[in-house]
């Protein structure tokens, strides 16, 4: 017990890669879940196709062999390496990208018809429709997914511990581990509760975002909303 | 260096193997998960107190890397006296983990259950027993599959990481051949495409089911 505030010590030192990696992460999160689910229901075939291909394949391969495949196998066929903390930001972002599509498709199909048809009859053109019509509305209903979807996304940036990234589960490895034997159950309830503030900050954030996204439709933040962050927790 | 089809052919009874160790922790897993799940979902309906202790639990469990939890079972489960090989380390830290997500699932599909079937139980006066065994649980059971289902697929895409305890599923047998060859072209990517074509098929039945039973 007298040796917590050394784990403690040694722990904050990794929590910038930690952050770096979930930030950039969720970065990257943010752009190909919008890209890749507007895609979804684009009118073209190929364009769905493709998008498609990208969900299904990011999602149907671990993220474990992705994280693998990107740093050993990509660099033998390339002939070059990415710097490490920007593959594991890749592979974060590609795996959970393909996760995100699905919620900014569903989302988007869920506002009401009459909406959109409001829009065509105010002859909005179709980026202006989907601008200040339905993403505005689309994006509430995204929030609540998306905040699971990051919880996720932090969790899933302890792989990078694999690949020798200095983030927080790296170091109890290599620093606490070989000089804390008999302490480790200790060692690995303090990295824990690190990852549930992390988790904490996330869930906060989000929703901040909600209600001020509610708050510029008109609306107070539904019950309904709430409760669907539960249920929809952690679709992996 | 590029891509060499002999060695694939080599490496991918190997990793078939390895394929077989993955499915098995899936499957010994999910059984864990859904067991202790339901025992949750059963708790969070009991008294305030427990429910809250439960419920803090499942939100701890869910908020943090299924990779640390797995070396906090593995150095603390020793201490406290359980000594058992990593191979099992590994199945309860997969089925604790999920317990906390199909524990949620359990309760949309208990909840789901319409009153008047709890009043027309109570009417009867039926044993408290037989409301969940013949009442609730048969109503409330199919209609979660497709989501215990969902989680079955993620856990299988999740237990590569059990290779940090030394478990050689298909990754871990990946590693150890890429590393023998320092070739890891051929490994990762049949691992990737086994992976793919094992869990885009399930989630297409899944996807049936869902569509047959309907969704909580």
């Amino acid at each position: 017990m007298e040796n917590i505030g050394t784990f403690v010590q040694v722990l904050l030192r990794g929590v910038p890669e930690t952050v770096i990696a979930t930030l950039g992460g969720i970065a990257l999160t943010i752009v190909l879940s919008f890209i890749a689910g507007l895609a979804l229901l684009s009118p073209s075939r190929p364009v769905r196709v493709i998008s498609r291909i990208y969900v299904e394949g990011l999602r149907g391969t671990s993220e474990v062999v992705q994280l693998f495949w990107i740093f050993f196998a990509l660099p033998l066929l390339v002939g070059f390496q990415i710097v490490p903390i920007w593959a594991g930001i890749l592979v974060l972002g590609l795996n959970h990208g393909a996760y995100g599509a699905e919620i900014v498709r569903g989302a988007v199909q869920s506002v009401p018809r009459a909406q959109y048809e409001g829009a065509l009859a105010l002859s909005l053109t179709p980026a202006q429709r989907m601008r200040r019509v339905i993403l505005p509305q689309a994006v509430v209903e995204m929030l609540p997914p998306f905040n699971t979807l990051f919880i996720q996304l932090l969790k899933g940036s302890a792989l990078l511990s694999f690949v020798s990234i200095n983030e927080l589960t790296y170091l109890a490895d290599q620093v606490l581990r070989p000089n804390f034997g008999p302490d480790l159950p200790l060692v690995y309830f303090v990295l824990l509760v690190f990852y549930l503030l992390l988790a904490l900050v996330i869930t906060a954030v989000m929703r901040m975002l909600e209600s001020a996204a509610a708050a510029r439709l008109g609306r107070t933040p539904s019950a309904r909303s709430r409760t669907s962050a539960k249920t929809t927790a952690g679709v992996a | 260096m590029g891509w060499n089809w002999s060695f694939a052919a080599d490496v991918f009874p190997i990793l078939l193997q390895g394929l077989v160790v993955t499915l098995q922790l899936t499957v010994l897993g999910s059984l864990a998960a859904f067991s202790l799940g339901l025992v949750l979902a059963l708790l969070l309906r009991g008294p305030r107190p427990v429910a809250v202790v439960v419920r803090g639990f499942i939100e701890f469990v869910r908020s943090t890397p299924l990779l640390v939890q797995v070396f906090f079972l593995f150095y603390v489960l020793p201490d406290i006296g359980i000594l058992i090989p990593a191979y099992w380390t590994g199945v309860i830290a997969l089925g604790l983990h999920y317990a906390t997500y199909t524990a949620d699932v359990y309760r949309a599909g208990i909840d789901a259950v319409p009153r008047g079937q709890w009043e027309a139980a109570t009417a009867l006066s039926l044993p408290r027993s037989r409301v969940w065994t013949g009442v609730v649980l048969p109503q409330a059971i199919p209609r979660v599959l497709p989501a215990l289902g969902n989680y079955v697929i993620s856990m299988f895409k999740e237990t590569p990481l059990l290779i940090a305890i030394g478990i050689l599923d298909i990754v871990g047998q990946a590693r150890e051949e890429g590393g023998r060859f320092f070739s890891y072209d051929e490994p990762y990517t049949i691992a990737g495409l086994l992976f793919l074509a094992l869990s885009y098929p399930a989630s297409l039945l899944v996807r049936r089911l869902e569509r047959r039973v309907g969704t909580v």
